[in-house]
């Protein structure tokens, strides 16, 4: 017999206790046939059921017996009340669900290591200084000659890799006609080297590709592109594809478990730098610089000779700047060398979402524990009525640790149901949340792997669960005093003092939630009704590119193509549609030194103006022989910022560009603020321009690029899109169209963010309230019931209504307003911290703080009636004639 | 009769050593074998025998089987495993030793 045989027998214990008795049984047989007294022989083996205890605790191991009874015992516990059980359940898998999911999120962006060697020593350079308006911000953003520098001069000490942002871009296998979108990023050649990886096929780059620019038209691509786009076909090297005007040959595949360095984007494609266009550009800054630090270099010398590197490049690089103010060019080499640690890539939505999922974090854990208080109260009550169960299993021998193993089990059970279910709902809600992140055409895929690290934590928090609601229950129910227990008497009040703590815990955490909430939807809906300055409903935006460049008739003559198709009212072009792009100059009013606002330019076609329904304040919309340089529309806020006010209808600017060049514009007409390139940002001073660009010899700049804008009536905008598509490519093969969208869509990307923390903190807010509404419920209506008698008698001598009404709920109000009030200052305490992530509402403002105290007054209100209701409908004579 | 109080550990002992000498017997006929062998001085008490021969089997000295005997009843036997042979001899060492121990202070008293 073994180990496994004592095992089976704890489950089998049934059979072992026949096979023991029939043992018994043949010895009695054998001994009454070898002529021994029947009575002596029954009469030696004295208590029969006490030597079979004996020889079962010999075969079987006794604490997994013991255990396995528990587990049956709590199994029937649980059945037998079904309804409590499910929603105790429901609500512990909805809040442990989204803890997990949480975390899923959570770790995957900020926690799990690249999977590449060297991963604790690898790390990403930026610098820290005042931005465009002067706000202290991080730019990790490098241009390629600077970094060139830095690499030379930190070798030996640290190896440093460019990694260009990766984008979102148009490419063909075939023919322009066949464009798809993908994923590319530049790096260096010596990346893949230094991050250890190996090819699945072929080849990846070496620091070979790094050499010259231009020359290495080789492409590798991501496994998992690999797997999606090509279906892993091995013939996948050598094939050819069209980026840009540029032509790569594939050469081989990464490994399957590296998908770029951006948390949050699979790069497919990987490029080398040298083929990037602006590799020889000092003034574009397209790249990151990570770098793997060797392990006992100091990092503050390292760090310290980056800066000046960097330093010295900027103020070389700023010497030509006679185009910019003194003061700008002194806020630009204010920027401070970092060096941050980039064990987990390095990615905008990091940096975006950040505190966003930290506070949504928090959110799901108050959720959970307003969910363990609830069914800790549940367990407490429960617990109070096996009072008499407890104290009889006391009076037979059963040991405290027996009691608290037995309820814990039960807890355990209850844990353990909820954390399967919510596995369920964190497989399905962590995907789903994370699609939400970036714009629909667009979402953000972030690898999201069940591992050993996420069943770690969901194993941590089950127990944890486990342990916050089932041991105060189970140390209750072992400290039970049979005496008292049996008797039938029990202590008043002293035992529910808890049940009242954990009630007001429970208000405290609901409000924190519903604060919060509160402040999220306020953000959001204030974002949203922000006035944008141009209609944007019915909208369509065709982003073409002409790599050739186009002249003005021909841009005019697509206009009026699409002008043509049924349900368009009004085409206009634009460089961009507004809330996309962006292009500054420094404004020089009178020959004056250039100033330190910057100023804000759109080309727009003649009618733009009427197509955004923008309305004119003063003067005139462009006409087709309007130019820039040339002439201007400006928006109020210039005018403020830069005319002083002064009607500025007939006056010039110019605009100065950072190495000096002057371009003169005069005001034509005066337009209201509108939204530029971010709901977020305080209105610019804009300048609208003519798409007739002019070069310095006053000839005709053909634009390369440029957005059909289309107004349409009584059809959803989206469903021209393929026929549009067709027909811009039909009429004028030149146009390559990049992409369609409305320009609903970009007003609605600016607020994503703020959209998925309010609905996503309301949706639990709606949970927490509604909890805490079936926790204060249920332990109300637990005290009216205990206190049956007690109310019969009350009514039997006279009170009223109102008397037992305040008898019933005073000490649970009392909770709710302690709860309240604590919630309060907790709120208050926490509410600087989510300051950056709201816009247009003041977290200490009393509306965000009476909103939620009413919300929980009423619900308080409401889950307490039932209770009273009850109490004041007890029957005096019905009640103390039962017992 | 007065009961002889088995040492700790003895009974172990008898009833490997009766296995050793004829295998595959029943609780009573353990039983009964030490009875006579011992010429009625030593008694195994069901209470003790019983638990000592499943724990004897749960440690592994000793195995046991189901046999059938006659009208469907069965009756289970018992035989020495190689670890209870080891085991045997172990503890007749023991009890040697013991007993002239025990020998020598009676002795010398």
């Amino acid at each position: 017999m073994s180990l496994w045989s004592r095992i089976i027998y704890a489950f089998r214990g049934d059979r072992l206790n026949h096979e023991i008795d029939e043992e018994f049984a043949a010895h009695i047989e054998e001994a009454i046939a070898a002529g021994n007294d029947p009575a002596e022989v029954r009469r030696s083996f004295g208590s029969q059921l006490r030597l079979r205890e004996q020889s079962r605790d010999a075969r079987i191991i006794v604490w997994l017996d013991c255990l396995r009874a528990d587990f049956v015992f709590g199994w029937r516990q649980l059945l037998k009340r079904k309804i409590t059980t499910a929603a105790a359940g429901l609500s512990l898998a909805l809040a442990i669900g989204a803890c997990t999911s949480a975390f899923r999120i959570i770790d995957a962006l900020f926690f799990r290591p690249l999977p590449v060697a060297h991963a604790d020593r690898l790390y990403v350079l930026a610098r820290q200084g005042p931005d465009d308006l002067g706000a202290l911000r991080t730019f990790d953003d490098f241009a390629y000659p600077n970094f060139a520098r830095m690499r030379a001069a930190a070798k030996g000490q640290a190896e440093l890799i460019a990694a260009s942002f990766t984008y979102r871009t148009d490419l063909t296998y075939a023919t322009d006609n066949e464009m798809e979108k993908a994923y590319v990023q530049y790096v260096s050649g010596t990346m893949f080297p230094i991050f250890g990886l190996k090819p699945t096929l072929g080849r990846l780059f070496t620091a070979d590709d790094d050499i010259i620019p231009g020359a290495n038209p080789y492409a590798v691509i991501s496994y998992n592109y690999w797997s999606r786009r090509f279906a892993k076909d091995p013939h996948v090297l050598g094939r050819t594809v069209h980026i840009g005007n540029k032509i790569f040959q594939i050469i081989g595949v990464g490994p399957k478990s590296f998908t770029g360095t951006e948390p949050g984007i699979i790069t497919d494609i990987f490029l080398p730098t040298m083929m990037n266009p602006d590799v020889t550009r000092t003034d574009l800054s397209w790249l990151r610089i990570l770098g793997v630090i060797n392990p006992d270099v100091p990092h503050e010398p390292l760090r310290a000779m980056l800066d000046a590197i960097s330093l010295n490049y900027e103020t070389e690089r700023a010497r030509g700047f006679v185009g910019m103010s003194q003061h700008n060019i002194e806020m630009s080499l204010q920027k401070k060398m970092l060096i941050k640690t980039a064990a987990t890539g390095v990615s905008r939505l990091q940096g975006d979402y950040r505190r966003a999922l930290v506070w949504l974090g928090v959110l799901v854990a108050l959720v959970l524990l307003i969910a363990c208080a609830n069914v800790a109260n549940l367990m407490t009550a429960q617990a109070a009525s096996r009072a008499r169960e407890m104290a009889l299993r006391v009076s037979i021998g059963a040991g405290r640790s027996r009691l608290v193993q037995l309820v814990l089990v039960e807890s355990a059970m209850l844990a353990l149901f909820s954390a399967a279910l919510g596995a369920i709902f964190a497989w399905w809600a962590a995907p789903f949340v994370v699609s939400r992140i970036n714009p629909p055409d667009n979402p953000a895929h972030l690898i999201l792997p069940a591992d050993w690290r996420v069943l770690a934590f969901g194993s941590l928090l089950t127990l944890a669960v486990t342990l916050l609601f089932g041991l105060a229950p189970a140390l209750r129910a072992s400290a039970i005093q049979p005496v008292t227990a049996l008797k039938g008497g029990e202590e008043p009040h002293s035992k529910h003092r808890s049940m009242y703590t954990l009630i007001a815990a429970q208000v405290a955490f609901c409000f924190v939630v519903l604060f919060f909430a509160g402040l999220f939807v306020a953000t959001f809906r204030h974002l949203s009704s922000q006035s944008l300055g141009f209609d944007a409903k019915d909208l369509i935006l065709i982003e073409t590119t002409t790599p050739h460049g186009q002249p003005p008739e021909s841009w005019s003559q697509m206009a009026d193509t699409l002008r043509a198709v049924p349900g368009v009212k009004d085409v206009a072009i634009a460089g961009w549609p507004l809330l996309s792009g962006g292009w500054t100059g420094s404004i020089s009013v009178n020959a004056a030194p250039p100033t330190d606002n910057w100023g804000y330019f759109l080309s727009i076609s003649p009618g733009w103006l009427n197509t955004m329904k923008m309305r004119l304040i003063e003067g005139r919309d462009f006409n087709s022989t309007d130019s820039f340089p040339g002439q201007a529309i400006v928006s109020q806020t210039f005018v403020k910022t830069f005319f002083n006010g002064i009607d500025p209808i007939g006056r010039t600017f110019e605009k100065v560009n950072p190495f000096g060049s002057r371009q003169l514009c005069r005001v034509i007409g005066i337009i209201p603020d509108a939204t530029y390139s971010s709901l977020h940002e305080p209105i610019l001073p804009v300048v609208y321009v003519p798409i007739r660009h002019l070069d310095e010899h006053g000839a005709i700049n053909p634009a390369d690029g440029g957005t059909f804008l289309l107004r349409t009536f009584g059809i959803n905008p989206l469903s021209l899109a393929t026929t549009l598509r067709r027909l811009v490519t039909k009429t004028n093969p030149a146009y390559r169209v990049n992409n369609v969208q409305t320009q609903q869509e970009l007003v609605d990307n600016q607020s994503i963010r703020e959209r998925l923390l309010a609905s996503i903190a309301l949706f639990f807010a709606a949970v927490a309230l509604l909890l805490a509404a079936i926790g204060l419920y249920g332990v109300l209506n637990y005290s009216v019931l205990r206190r049956e008698r007690e109310i019969g008698i009350r009514i039997a001598v006279g009170a009223r209504i109102g008397n037992i009404a305040r008898l019933v709920a005073q000490q649970i109000f009392v909770s709710v307003f302690i709860g309240a009030a604590a919630g309060t200052a907790l709120g208050m305490a926490s509410v600087r911290y989510v300051q950056t992530l709201l816009f247009g509402v003041k977290g200490t403002a009393p509306s965000m703080l009476i909103a939620p105290a009413l919300v929980l007054l009423s619900a308080a209100l409401l889950a307490a009636l039932p209770a009273v209701v009850r109490a004041a409908r007890i029957d005096p004579s019905v009640m103390l004639r039962a017992d | 009769m007065k009961k002889t109080d088995t040492m700790q550990g003895s009974l172990d002992l008898l009833v490997l050593k009766v296995l050793s000498r004829q295998p595959k017997l029943h609780g009573y006929a353990i039983m009964t074998a030490i009875k006579h062998i011992s010429g009625d001085v030593l008694n195994a008490e069901v209470g003790s025998l019983y638990p000592a021969l499943h724990r004897m089997e749960e440690t592994g000295w000793i195995r046991a089987e189901w046999a059938a005997k006659d009208a469907g009843r069965r009756t289970r036997l018992y035989q020495l495993t190689a670890a209870g042979k080891k085991q045997l001899e172990a503890e007749i060492t023991r009890w040697h030793t013991v007993s002239s121990a025990i020998n020598r202070v009676l002795q010398e008293a």
